[in-house]
């Protein structure tokens, strides 16, 4: 679904990605693991087109989508859950949900936003509130329930358990895993690792901008090299 | 610059004469006025002038606002689009247009200069500093000034007022039907705009880009787009409350100036990027303007602004209702 391929990118001079190659397949949940400033939040912003590339192709479905605004991209079917949630703070969280359509206004919409509220009946709740009076994990799962608002093909998600009390990391990793039964392909970005790569068919470790292992999901997970740097054990 | 004349000229004191003799004259119908009441009169004059100059600036703070809120530029060309919808308008109807389609091609012109500043001098300039840009908007007013000049003139020019001049008195004081205009016009745009932006997508998609850039190009909110909207709706604004006022204030090739001053102070005052906050600030800073120069001296009513600003500055740098809050992670 997804193919990238020698991808660089830079704030300024500073090169924080040197040449990324990576491949998510249609229907899977690919992890994408590494510590402190890898580079993966960097990743997933030039994915969407919000952080320019300096080398390196995009492919999605076929199409070097590299060179496309980010608005283009989200009409193609790629969504983020952006590291951070940044949720639009002051509009309601319906209206948060609401502009996740903004690329996909018809008469659909009423029918996704209940199967958000679904998904999350908390969110159903508070539909009124505004987003910045949520708390953390509800707004994870406002992030994550307004990308989903976009119908994406590829959801992208940024550290959604970060900050989060264990039991809303499960909860919110099992909506993940309940996505990609519906269909949607995930490309998960997580410090978390252990936790990203037992749900995961695919998993990257990326290391100050370059990936330094790939594999299975499990078999990275049994990886003494990666179970030393990133799993703590 | 000479350009504002008060609103209404504070002569309640003939006035009261006037009307005393009128009542020993034999007229009941006039009310004695006593001392208590010629104060009260000479207020309420004051609060008329104040607010119907303040609705204006009230306009131009809320294009400052809508513009700051799209980009965190701050657009010192907004005086100038005021200048455009009264000259344009006057020029309009001296070639013969009559006044609602003068009033509607010279609120079209200043929206497009308005897009032209965009996509000529912001755009280009996209992730300079703001204070690249704002010096950028500096020079945009200047030229927009000399073109001004060269495409009217220098002259000051006035607008038959839209339904008549005779003052309605109120209160003992009196306010001229324009004012009404003026007044019920800010209102009318507030009231378009806040539909505007809480009724529609696109509105929402504003008030989404001015929550967080960032969320909004990840929805898929094209942010240029929001920009150029931001630019030309503040654009239409700023010109309907010049073609409003100038019936009252006459207006100039350079105008503009004063009012972008104003608009800003208006702006800083009501917390900068704060709408409510804008049209709060706009009528306070036009009630002190008419306060000071009815009770002090009118030769320093310009100052005003400035001294508004610098207490902003150094008292409540977030303004009366506080800045557009800043998302934090
Ligand atoms: N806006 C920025 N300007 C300059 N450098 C940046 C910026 N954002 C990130 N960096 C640098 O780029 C590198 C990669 O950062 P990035 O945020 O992509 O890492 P990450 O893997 O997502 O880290 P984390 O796990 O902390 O989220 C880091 O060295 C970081 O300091
Ligand atoms: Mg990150």
């Amino acid at each position: 679904m997804l193919t990238v391929d020698g991808l660089s990118s830079a704030y300024g001079r500073i090169e924080v990605l040197h040449g990324i190659s990576l491949d998510v397949p249609a229907g899977e949940i690919v992890a994408l693991v590494g510590s402190n400033g890898a580079g993966k939040t960097t990743l997933l912003r030039t994915l969407s087109g919000v952080q320019p590339a300096s080398a390196g192709r995009i492919v999605f479905q076929g199409e070097d989508i590299q060179a496309l605004p980010p608005h283009a991209r989200v009409m193609r079917g790629i969504a983020q859950s952006p590291e951070g949630r940044q949720v639009f703070g002051p509009l309601t969280v319906e209206d948060n949900l609401r502009l996740g359509a903004f690329r996909r206004w018809d008469d659909t919409v009423r029918g996704r936003l209940e199967a958000v509220y679904t998904m999350f009946p908390v969110l159903a709740e508070r539909r009124r509130t505004p987003a910045s009076s949520l708390s953390g994990g509800q707004q994870q799962m406002l992030a994550i329930g307004r990308a989903l608002m976009a119908q994406p093909k590829l959801l992208l998600l940024d550290e959604p358990s970060l900050g989060l009390a264990p039991l809303l990391v499960d909860q919110i990793l099992a909506a993940v895993v309940d996505l990609k039964q519906k269909g949607i392909t995930v490309l998960l970005v997580e410090q978390n690792a252990s936790a990203a790569l037992a749900i995961a068919d695919r998993g990257y470790v990326l290391e100050v901008g370059r990936i330094v292992h790939e594999g299975e999901g499990r078999a990275l997970l049994q990886d003494p090299k990666v179970r030393a740097a990133y799993l703590g054990v | 610059m000479a350009g504002l004349v008060p609103a209404i000229h504070v002569l309640f004191g003939d006035e009261v004469e006037h009307v005393d003799a009128r009542h020993k004259a034999g007229h009941d119908d006039v009310r004695v006025c006593g001392a208590g009441c010629k104060v009260m009169a000479e207020f309420l004059q004051l609060v008329f002038s104040g607010l119907t100059v303040g609705a204006v600036y009230a306009l131009v703070a809320l294009g400052f606002t809508l513009v700051y809120n799209a980009s965190d530029v701050i657009n010192f060309a907004q005086g100038d689009f005021v200048m455009i919808g009264g000259m344009g308008t006057v020029f309009l109807m001296a070639a013969g247009v009559a006044l609602p389609f003068a009033v509607l091609i010279a609120v079209v012109a200043a929206v497009l200069v308005g897009l032209l500043l965009h996509r000529l001098a912001i755009e280009p300039a996209r992730g300079a500093s703001p204070v690249a840009l704002i010096m950028i908007t500096i020079g945009a007013s200047i030229f927009i000034k000399g073109v001004a000049q060269i495409v009217f003139d220098k002259q000051f020019h006035s607008l038959p007022a839209f339904s008549g001049t005779d003052p309605i008195a109120i209160g003992g004081a009196t306010i001229l039907p324009q004012s009404f205009w003026v007044i019920g016009g800010m209102l009318a745009l507030v009231f378009g705009l806040w539909l505007f932006l809480e009724r529609t997508l696109i509105g929402k998609a504003v008030l989404a880009t001015a929550a967080n850039r960032l969320a909004a190009r990840l929805v898929g909110i094209n942010v240029t787009v929001v920009l150029a909207l931001a630019f030309g709706l503040s654009a239409a604004i700023g010109a309907v409350g010049g073609v409003l006022v100038t019936p009252i204030t006459l207006t100039r090739y350079d105008v503009g100036t004063l009012f972008a001053l104003k608009g800003f102070a208006a702006a800083m005052v009501g917390g900068m990027g704060n709408p409510i906050g804008a049209v709060v600030g706009g009528l306070l800073i036009g009630l002190m303007e008419a306060f000071g120069a009815g009770y002090l001296s009118s030769t320093y009513k310009d100052a005003v602004a400035f001294v508004a600003i610098l207490v902003v500055l150094l008292v409540m740098p977030q303004g009366l209702f506080g800045r557009r809050s800043v998302e934090r992670v």
